[in-house]
């Protein structure tokens, strides 16, 4: 506390589900130029002194108590699960609950800004995709897979809140694949020794580095920014390039063997890919950002060799 | 060894193509990033593969002529509106090819594939490192938007599946790419080709069976299915492209069909005024 009043003129931003690698990454930016709370039920570790630490799962009551202490100025929601793993229930309670959660408190103690963090898997791969897909396409990625179905919901959601509470400004973020020092599906498919790909099929893939999404969410805290918003990194590549660039040696696999292996390795619990996510390294599903480039100013300042060569790196122990 | 092999085969490939040919083809600009792809997926060095098969068609059986190439503009954004016959789209393979390789500088003509195509393993690939697009209506607005050559052919399956008796008549023109012209501004090429319709002339087409196999059309032709694979191999026809003035349109993309129409109808004359020219030229259907 002593922390706050001593700076007390910055503005003060909470930060849902900062105990992981990206909430981090946030964290570790955003409290440089603001006074930074951070929840989470995990315990959180490695963090800059100066930030503010809630243990408390965000569907609890004790959330609130952040939010009456003193007056907030923006939620970065990071608060999202993604764990093909987890009890689909749990999950999906988890984040469809503990979003709207947010959402009511940030609506009752008028926060004047929330920022969420989407992903362009919403829009799901799919072969009659435009090559790049505006904001206004149709969230089609649960016509396969089943687990973004929450994350579907969860950006309608805050889509109905954004009409809901004009006075607000919501701000959807839709990034490509990250990739980097994170723990998430692509940057572990990019660290196989020898990722298996589907035989005959190469898509153009996008990436985006960590640190160009963080850069994303500090662009999306300026005041008078709203909206939903795509975000990419360097002009797309085929996922071949990739591969070839990190001298991967692939495994390219007819696709129904692929299938099969993948369904009974993951009905093994050998692998935790699930198996619909195949599409991504089959067709494209990539994110026109034209929007967030021109109206919110962003910029990408990783090109694809940085973001390979920090995709090499394993996430810090911490 | 593996290295040489390939080096080899890709001497060879360059070899068919010609080395001057492809030199100007592997410089081209066609939106390329500094990777060499552009955002489709078009790769130029990729091309060679293809391309070396083309070549030998377009030289040694189809023996392309090609008339007024240069009617399409070096630079900026085109659209080649271009007649569709032959049972197999060879038409489009042959223009560009012609564009490609007898066009200085060369311009990559990319042409708009079925939906369903990217689906398919290895042709999916193979059409999208040689420039070839989904054919969504956003794609081809982005194609033009970045000033690349886009290759039309707004007949469609009607063009393409008809029988020989109405031989170079002129289907029902679509709509949609006067509407994509306009709101973009692009200059129209109208596109003539003469010889195709006689590579495969279809007797009779059998629609119910076209249906049960999902297909646009199921042709008879003198050799097909007669003759088993081998009759369904296009006849060694003579091609000749036609390339006509650049054509410009004002107005509103939005407009009525029937002012659409009217403009479509311009460049549906035009192509006709190409083909009544090549079918007087030539002397006779191989030669």
């Amino acid at each position: 506390m002593t922390n706050r009043t001593r700076r007390g003129g910055n503005e003060k931003v909470v930060i849902t589900g900062i105990g992981g690698n990206f909430g981090r990454a946030v964290a570790r930016r955003l409290h440089r130029h603001y006074d930074v709370i951070g929840i989470d039920r995990r315990t959180v570790r490695h963090m800059p002194k100066d930030i503010d630490i809630e243990q408390v799962d965000i569907r609890r009551r004790r959330v609130e108590d952040v939010f009456r202490r003193e007056h907030i100025d923006a939620v970065v929601h990071l608060n999202i699960m993604h764990d093909p793993r987890t009890r689909q229930d749990e999950h999906h309670h988890f984040n469809i609950v503990g979003t709207q959660k947010i959402f009511g408190l940030c609506a009752e103690h008028r926060v004047p800004k929330v920022i969420v963090l989407s992903s362009a898997n919403v829009y799901g791969p799919d072969p009659t995709n435009d090559q790049f897909l505006t904001e206004e396409a149709a969230l089609m990625g649960g016509q396969n897979f089943e687990a973004i179905r929450d994350l579907i919901a969860l950006d309608m959601f805050c889509n109905t809140f954004f009409w809901r509470h004009p006075e607000i400004e919501t701000v959807i973020l839709r990034p490509a694949h990250i990739v980097g020092r994170v723990n998430n599906a692509p940057s572990k498919y990019l660290r196989l020794e020898r990722p298996p790909t589907i035989m005959g099929h190469d898509p153009m893939v996008q990436l985006i580095h960590v640190e160009d999404v963080v850069t994303a969410i500090e662009r999306a805290l300026i005041p008078g920014i709203r909206g939903v918003f795509n975000i990419a990194g360097p002009s797309p590549v085929p996922l071949s390039f990739i591969l070839d660039e990190l001298g991967r040696n692939p495994r390219p696999l007819p696709e129904p063997v692929l299938r099969m292996m993948l369904k009974t390795a993951w009905a093994l619990k050998m692998s935790d890919w699930p198996v619909p996510e195949l599409d991504h390294i089959k067709y494209v599903c990539m994110v026109d950002d034209s929007l967030a480039r021109s109206k919110m100013g962003f910029e990408h300042h990783f090109e694809i060799e940085d973001i390979l060569r920090d995709v090499e790196k394993e996430p810090r122990p911490w | 060894m593996l290295k040489s092999v390939s080096r080899r085969v890709d001497d060879a490939l360059i070899k068919t193509i010609r080395e001057d040919v492809w030199e100007r083809v592997q410089s081209m600009d066609a939106g390329q990033n500094e990777y060499g792809f552009d955002p489709f997926g078009f790769h130029a060095e990729s091309l060679k593969y293809v391309l070396a098969v083309a070549v030998l068609l377009y030289r040694h059986y189809f023996r392309v002529e090609t008339f007024d190439i240069d009617n399409i503009p070096d630079r900026g954004r085109v659209m080649l509106v271009s007649n569709h016959t032959g049972q197999i789209p060879l038409d489009g393979m042959m223009t560009a090819t012609g564009v490609l390789i007898d066009k200085q500088p060369p311009r990559m003509a990319r042409g708009m594939i079925e939906r369903w195509v990217p689906s398919i393993p290895f042709i999916s690939t193979i059409f999208a490192r040689c420039g070839q697009v989904v054919g969504t209506r956003d794609n081809a607005r982005m194609l033009l938007k970045r000033d690349g050559c886009l290759m039309v052919f707004p007949e469609g399956t009607r063009g393409i599946n008809k029988t020989y008796d109405r031989a170079y008549e002129l289907e029902r023109f679509g709509r949609g790419f006067m509407r994509l012209a306009l709101e973009t501004d692009t200059p129209i090429v109208p596109v003539g080709v003469v010889g195709a319709e006689e590579q495969m002339p279809a007797i009779y087409n059998v629609e119910s069976l076209a249906k049960i196999l999902g297909m646009p059309a199921f042709p008879i032709t003198p050799t097909w299915p007669f003759l088993g694979p081998a009759g369904a191999l296009p006849l060694p026809v003579k091609y000749r492209i036609y390339f006509g003035e650049p054509m410009k349109f004002d107005g509103d993309p939005d407009d009525e069909d029937r002012v659409i129409g009217a403009q479509v109808k311009q460049v549906r004359q035009a192509i006709r005024e190409m083909l009544t020219r090549g079918l007087e030229e030539r002397e006779g259907v191989f030669f």
